[in-house]
């Protein structure tokens, strides 16, 4: 039986008084990491635990799916995840969506339109579209696929193949060591039914990128983050530092079973037997642009971002209608997006916990400026107008409409011509725009 | 002394020697013979004619043959060393001062004989020819040979630039009585040579674009300021440069900075570099080298990259790059041009039997450079800019010969690394007095720390783009003296903290992180807004 917590008034509580920034923020979090050490630093923000009642949660997401629905939250009340967030998260529902909004795309704005949502490569989610699989498959003899289970991250139960073989076996396999997964988490179905019900693990088989960028004969990822504050209307923020993940060994299409050639999690690299923890397997974001500028010209680097900057938008835009838009929520996703040798940009995947323990001194600095700046955009203390552009490292990337570098009436010329407020791999200025922007918290000394 | 005229005729004949035996030459001469069929060329003003019409033909082509000739003399006017007496015999080019060649003579006895021992010790022949099937092993993993993983646990390098800082510091001219005691007046750092360095005064003249009046990239191209006040414009003037095709007017564009994009081909034009049919054969045949023979400095280039390029987090992805480069420069004996104004003498080993008969000397390794503890690192950050092997190695090949050679051999040139070391000394004892003065008590010669850095001209150090853009001013000056200059910017920046530690590890940990710092300000605060 479902059971609604009451918000009682515990000590310390202080009710916000109209236009006076919140003194004392209680947060909750269970990740023991970078998020937990910002959060403990934050003036003003105290931890609490257990049951006591709190102003933010940096929950993970088991959590919410068994709470949210229980749970009543005071208006000003934040937390780090929207309720389906799997949507976009989970790679056979992103397809599903994507898939669909491109058709809506052709229907009401034509086919030149709808082509620019094809930066996924072609996917299909088995077993239930295993037939349209198989056509498409025998359409492109001798392509590569790679298969990816659908709720698992960190690369785990990932393999590339050729032939079809290779996936009838895996098929046998799968049948006899059945995965019990409750229907609500696999599918996406709201359905209450908590029959124990041992299901076929959901897999995806997506065309693989045989001709990716390579770097030093490397093939490398990038991990971009976008915060989401709101779905109904759409407001995203895109944060100007990112990092390209390199593989270790170099790049070669001849050994699919070489697991750590194609796989670029970091999680996955820390196993490869020649994996130095030492070893820097990551570029910042700013490293890679000034590379790609010095080989290819601004130009093509300006247009490749821009289209960077499409996979983010239109891949929001295409759950936008599915998601439950809920004021409370926000959530930082982790894009993960591929090169082509042509510089087109692929999107991979979109995670909704990216990974925030560090591999370095240098990744922890960088994690810990995301999350700050991500405090400073929910703005729990309330110092913000809500008309920035700029909070931090964090660019505003659309706001129910594209957003403008320039501060210009959008009416007065046609939205083609302005550039976007976008600095994907820019210089992060931060302390000083943050300097500028934000009042110092009670409590705090002078930024 | 010469006059001027002399000094300008022994300076052209030096150049045209030295132009006649190149491919630009060849060309010429093709063309010129080629427009012997045209109707313009008149018999009676032949030599006119046909310089009117080279003058006038290859616009079709990128460059025009006046402006090839022209960077071609300008490059050998970079190189040349300073005019010297027509009777000077060739060791006074290479270095004037008696000490200074002495010096240079024994510390190379001492490599060499670290070398040879290292050879009899691990009983592996200086060169060996390989076998067939070894030499298609290595044609297969040319372009992953960082896949390799050799037992190189009994190779060290020959020496590390600790040791030749060292040698520096017990450097005498013998003319040169300083047993006055110690003062003020006196010199208080480790290099204790009288060689002729500048002053602030001097070096503000020579680096007057350097100015708080000019634009900059490095500065003027942050997000604070708007693009068009400097940056764009200063792009636009990179495009014409480029267009032109004009190495004076690049080297003299480069010192207020080389927009990212323009970078790779502007470095090119200044050094001359070129990509043509001819140099791309050179460098295969130098490949064909490697795959023939192997060589014992292979190892130390394999140990080398693994120790520093390979840890690095920026560089460990061009480690391929780096033997690719680095094993045909080994071979290339059109570095062996260079020994003519580098004090330093190409290392001969014998045919075993024949020690000391000329006719069985043979230059080892092939260019005569014996790669030491973080080599490397010169070639590390070109791979930023160049992606075919033959580009970059021409490039590299060239930064070497002009720049890279003085910051390991001992010569009184001003750009020469003991004159950058007296250098930085003489900046900081002049105007950091007090800091020089504490560092001195607690046992920390600053030099100890900033010697390796501008013995790697900062490669490895520094953030990557930085690097770049101090790189371009050496470029754009044709000076390493930039070097000398930053190392004194760094310990005034960081002079507060300086002051605070008590020993020499202290020191060093307030200065092992030079990788946030911004190096045009810090050069332009430094320089000009100093107060004398």
């Amino acid at each position: 039986m479902s059971k609604k917590t009451m918000v009682h008034k515990g000590p310390g509580y202080q009710k916000k008084r109209e236009g006076e920034p919140r003194s004392c923020i209680r947060f909750k979090c269970t990740l023991i990491n970078t998020i937990q050490d910002v959060l403990r630093q934050r003036a003003g923000w105290v931890e609490v635990k257990d049951d006591s009642e709190w102003d933010f949660y940096w929950c993970d997401v088991g959590w919410l799916r068994e709470n949210f629905d229980h749970i009543y939250m005071e208006e000003h009340v934040r937390i780090c995840h929207f309720r389906n967030h799997y949507e976009l998260t989970r790679k056979n529902l992103m397809v599903k969506n994507l898939k669909r909004y491109r058709k809506l795309l052709e229907r009401e704005a034509g086919r030149q339109e709808a082509a620019k949502c094809d930066f996924f490569p072609r996917t299909f989610e088995l077993p239930c579209e295993y037939h349209l699989f198989v056509e498409e498959f025998k359409r492109s003899p001798g392509s590569t696929w790679i298969m990816k289970p659908v709720a698992r991250s960190q690369g785990k139960g990932i393999f590339l193949f050729r032939k079809l073989k290779d996936i009838m076996d895996w098929k046998k396999c799968a049948v006899r060591v059945l995965y019990r997964i409750p229907p609500l988490f696999q599918d996406g179905n709201r359905s209450e039914d908590q029959k124990d019900e041992t299901q076929v693990e959901s897999y995806v088989a997506q065309r693989y990128i045989e001709n990716p960028y390579l770097i030093g004969g490397r093939k490398f990822d990038l991990r971009v983050y976008v915060l989401v504050t709101s779905y109904v209307p759409l407001k995203a923020w895109l944060y100007r530092d990112g990092f390209a993940r390199f593989s270790l060994t170099r790049f070669s299409l001849s050994c699919i079973d070489d697991h750590y050639v194609h796989l670029t999690n970091v999680a996955i690299q820390k196993t490869a037997p020649d994996y130095d923890p030492e070893k820097g397997c990551k570029w910042q974001m700013q490293q890679l642009r000034r590379y790609l500028s010095a080989r290819h010209g601004a130009e093509r680097v300006e247009a490749l971002f821009r289209n960077i900057d499409g996979i983010f938008i239109r891949s929001l835009q295409s759950v936008q209608k599915v998601i439950i838009n809920d004021k409370h929520c926000f959530e930082l996703y982790g894009y993960d997006i591929l090169l082509d040798q042509a510089l087109k940009p692929w999107l991979i995947e979109v995670n909704a916990s990216p990974s925030l323990t560090a591999s370095s001194q240098e990744d922890y600095e960088l994690k810990c400026r995301l999350l700050e700046d991500t405090l400073h955009v929910v703005d729990m203390e309330g110092r913000l107008t809500g008309k920035e552009k700029q909070i931090g490292g964090f660019d505003l990337m659309w706001n129910d409409g594209p957003v403008s570098k320039d501060d210009v009436n959008l009416d007065a010329l046609g939205s083609s011509t302005l550039t976007a407020n976008t600095h994907l791999g820019y210089v992060n200025d931060r302390k000083t725009q943050l300097r500028q922007l934000l009042k110092p918290l009670p409590g705090q000394k002078k930024v | 002394m010469m006059d001027e005229g002399t000094e300008l005729s022994v300076t052209i004949a030096q150049i045209v020697q030295k132009l006649k035996g190149s491919n630009l030459h060849s060309q010429l001469e093709r063309q010129a013979k080629e427009c012997l069929q045209r109707p313009e060329i008149q018999l009676e003003d032949l030599k006119e004619d046909v310089k009117e019409f080279l003058k006038k033909s290859g616009k079709k082509h990128l460059k025009c043959w006046e402006t090839k000739l022209q960077n071609a003399v300008y490059r050998e006017l970079n190189v040349l060393p300073p005019p010297s007496h027509p009777e000077a015999p060739a060791e006074h080019i290479k270095e004037p001062l008696a000490y200074m060649r002495k010096a240079q003579g024994s510390w190379e006895k001492r490599i060499l004989k670290s070398l040879n021992s290292m050879c009899t010790e691990l009983s592996i022949p200086l060169a060996r020819k390989r076998p067939g099937n070894e030499q298609k092993e290595l044609l297969s993993k040319w372009n992953e040979m960082g896949t390799d993983e050799p037992d190189l646990s009994h190779f060290r390098p020959v020496y590390a630039p600790k040791d030749f800082l060292e040698v520096l510091i017990n450097l005498r001219n013998p003319n040169y009585d300083s047993s006055d005691q110690p003062s003020s007046k006196s010199h208080w750092g480790l290099i204790q040579v009288p060689l002729k360095v500048k002053d602030i005064p001097e070096l503000r003249e020579s680096f007057a674009e350097l100015g708080l009046n000019s634009g900059q990239l490095g500065i003027d191209d942050t997000t604070q300021v708007p693009a068009d006040m400097f940056e764009s414009e200063h792009a636009g003037i990179g495009r014409k440069v480029l267009i032109e095709q004009d190495s004076a007017a690049a080297e003299q564009y480069i010192r207020q900075g080389c927009p990212n994009e323009l970078r790779a081909e502007l470095w090119a034009l200044i050094l001359n570099a070129t990509n043509e049919p001819e140099d791309i054969l050179y460098y295969e045949q130098l490949k064909s080298g490697v795959l023939h023979h192997d060589l014992l400095v292979d190892n130390l280039i394999y140990k080398d990259v693994k120790l520093t390029a390979s840890n690095d987090d920026y560089y460990f992805v061009f480690e391929d790059y780096l033997y690719q480069v680095l094993l045909c420069f080994s071979r290339d004996t059109v570095v062996l041009e260079h020994f003519n104004y580098n004090s330093a003498t190409p290392p001969k080993s014998y045919i075993q039997g024949k020690l000391g008969l000329e006719d069985y000397a043979v230059v080892y390794p092939p260019n005569g450079v014996i790669p030491f503890h973080g080599f490397s690192m010169y070639v590390a950050p070109l791979c930023f800019l160049y992606n075919e092997p033959s580009k970059l190695y021409t490039v590299f090949r060239e930064m070497y010969v002009r720049y890279f050679f003085r910051l390991h051999s001992i010569s009184s040139f001003s750009s020469g690394i003991v004159s950058l070391c007296l250098q930085f000394e003489s900046l900081l004892q002049t105007h950091l007095p007090q800091l020089f003065y504490h560092l001195r008590e607690i046992g920390a010669q600053p030099l100890r720390i900033a010697f390796k850095w501008m013995v790697r001209a900062f490669s490895g150090y520094l953030a990557t783009d930085q690097l770049l853009l101090l790189w371009d001013r050496v470029l754009g000056y044709n000076s390493l003296e930039i070097l000398a200059v930053l190392a004194a910017a760094v310990f005034a920046f960081r002079a507060q903290n300086l002051m605070e530690v008590t020993s020499l590890a202290a020191a060093e940990a307030v200065l092992a992180d030079l990788s946030t710092l911004k190096v045009m300000p810090l050069l332009q605060i430094f320089l000009f807004a100093t107060i004398m």
